[in-house]
């Protein structure tokens, strides 16, 4: 295709716009000065580790990295032998028991976690972890509807039935046959579930107790009171840790399935 | 497969989404609705309080302003992207990161740049164009700019997923019956894609009137949306039965846009 002008000077403000900032984030993290500056004076690593030091941080971190995985892992459990189910039948309520393991993504996310909070928190007493899991379940679970979903949409079920015929037994048929065959949207299903569980804010807005915070919530907080760069080398690690994850992504799946 | 095990396949999800989305949403919601018996009290006084309205229009006017600016922006970038060979999973990959990258360091980024002493402003100053540094944080605007930021990528993600699908052959023969490509481009590319157009926009709308993190740090105290005012009645000042309000006036919203989705699309469908 011919290049027109006009297409490639939006696409480069567009991709200047949308990276310059994280640029930006990028530089100040290796400042010397107390507050944030750009251009940056000096170099230090020293906000990197005041930030492994610190323990509120790390102690989120850590917060976030176990609710991300029960959560998405939980989610996996509950979506993948309910996509299964509904791909498998063909009656008349399917259409309509899909739209309601959709339906966390019709509730704001601020809206679940308040419903949450109210009720298991404040009424059922429920430790806040509790809370905090049983919230990003929610958020999780219609990734892996979709995903799982659309990958066993692919699945020929004739060879699972091969599976049966050769005497297989259904629940190992399942694991051993349509499991494997369905890997990579389960894999990608995790990274979206995990990824987004990790960002998530506002479900943990209401859930977050005392002792007991987020990275994302955390960072928020800390913004909100202090304005160094141990927050700019903070969101370098998040982003190196996000670049990783995208590089194993491409390597094994492509790019393109994560963005479903 | 059997109607017993479908039944032991789909049951721990329902019973999960029922008991922990359902059942809460109830029990949080229903009060709104009575006032010593049914009424809709608690909503007519919503939407006649001045500040409570200010507060909703002003969450829909960004939400539609920042909708139709990543529509501008994302739908040529989209076509460029989707028409390229060798850089397009570069710049794909490109557009995903920030999806990916935590909202709140987003969000931050725009505190450095449009802050005080933030980055435009010492630019400003230091070619002169401005003598004080001026007031762009903590405002509509730089909620505006932080929500175009937040959403702009998942609307080109989007459109490019609904272009991938247009054939070459289709825009070259346009362009070799003489359109050009302006005409074809506005003719032919923006027509087909314009199912895409629809669910990006509503992804868009919906993750704006939705959003936290962005209206709470780049709007402050002075410009609630209705995200960070349903926060603040519930935390600060324990007002349980008007976050509860606000909380289902949010649901309808979502749930009404989505709705509308749908309509466009089949509409669009049988076309």
């Amino acid at each position: 295709m011919r290049k027109s002008v006009g297409l490639t000077l939006i696409a480069v403000v567009v991709f200047l716009f949308l990276t310059v900032p994280l640029i930006i984030i990028t530089a100040t993290a290796f400042g010397e000065a107390s507050t944030i500056r750009f251009p940056i004076q000096g170099f230090t690593l020293k906000w990197f580790t005041a930030t492994f030091a610190s323990r509120s941080f790390m102690s989120s971190l850590g917060l976030s990295f176990a609710l991300a995985s029960y959560a998405t892992l939980l989610a996996l459990l509950v979506g993948i032998p309910a996509s299964y189910a509904l791909s498998k039948t063909t009656f008349r309520t399917n259409p309509r028991l899909r739209a309601f393991f959709l339906s966390p993504t019709f509730v704001p996310g601020i809206v679940v976690g308040y419903a949450l909070f109210q009720f298991l928190v404040i009424q059922w007493r429920m430790p806040v972890f509790a809370g905090l899991l049983l919230g990003h379940f929610l958020v999780s679970l219609p990734y892996v509807i979709r995903v799982v979903g659309a990958s066993l949409e692919q699945f020929d079920f004739s060879i699972e039935e091969v599976a049966w015929s050769l005497g297989c037994n259904k629940p190992k048929a399942f694991l051993k046959v349509v499991l494997p065959n369905i890997g990579s949207g389960i894999v990608a299903a995790f990274m979206l579930s995990f990824i987004n569980s990790f960002n998530n804010i506002p479900v943990s807005m209401f859930l977050t107790g005392p002792g007991v915070s987020t990275l994302p919530t955390t960072l928020m907080n800390y913004i909100e009171y202090s304005y160094d760069p141990s927050v700019s080398a903070i969101s370098v690690v998040l982003m190196g840790v996000t670049v990783v994850l995208m590089v194993i992504v491409e390597r094994t799946l492509g790019i393109g399935s994560l963005a479903k | 497969m059997k109607r017993s095990v479908f039944l032991l396949l789909i049951a721990p999800g329902i019973l999960l989404l029922t008991i922990f989305l359902f059942y809460p949403l109830v029990v949080t919601l229903a009060p709104t609705f009575s006032n010593n018996g049914p009424s809709l009290a608690r909503y007519l006084a919503f939407f006649s309080d001045s500040y409570y309205l200010a507060v909703f229009f002003r969450t829909v006017w960004i939400a539609v302003v920042a909708t139709l600016v990543c529509m501008i922006l994302g739908v040529p970038t989209a076509y460029f992207i989707s028409r390229r060979r060798r850089s397009k999973s570069f710049l794909m990959a490109l557009s995903i990161f920030p999806l990916l990258t935590n909202p709140v360091v987003r969000a931050f980024a725009w505190i450095n740049i449009l802050g005080r002493n933030g980055v435009l402003n010492s630019l400003l100053l230091s070619w002169g164009w401005i003598t004080t540094p001026l007031t762009l944080l903590y405002t509509d605007f730089s909620i505006l700019i932080g929500t175009i930021y937040l959403f702009l990528p998942l609307m080109i993600v989007t459109l490019v997923g609904s272009m991938d699908t247009i054939e070459e052959e289709v825009t070259e023969a346009a362009e070799s019956l003489g359109a050009s490509r302006l005409v074809t481009f506005f003719k032919v590319v923006l027509p087909l894609s314009l199912p895409g157009i629809v669910v990006g926009s509503v992804l868009v709308f919906t993750g704006a009137i939705t959003a936290y993190s962005t209206p709470n740090l780049l709007g402050g105290n002075k410009n609630m949306l209705l995200a960070t005012l349903i926060y603040q009645r519930a935390m600060s000042l324990a007002d349980w039965t008007s976050a509860g309000v606000i909380a289902f006036v949010m649901i309808v919203m979502t749930v009404v846009t989505v709705m509308v989705m749908q309509k466009v699309s089949r509409r669009l469908d049988r076309r």
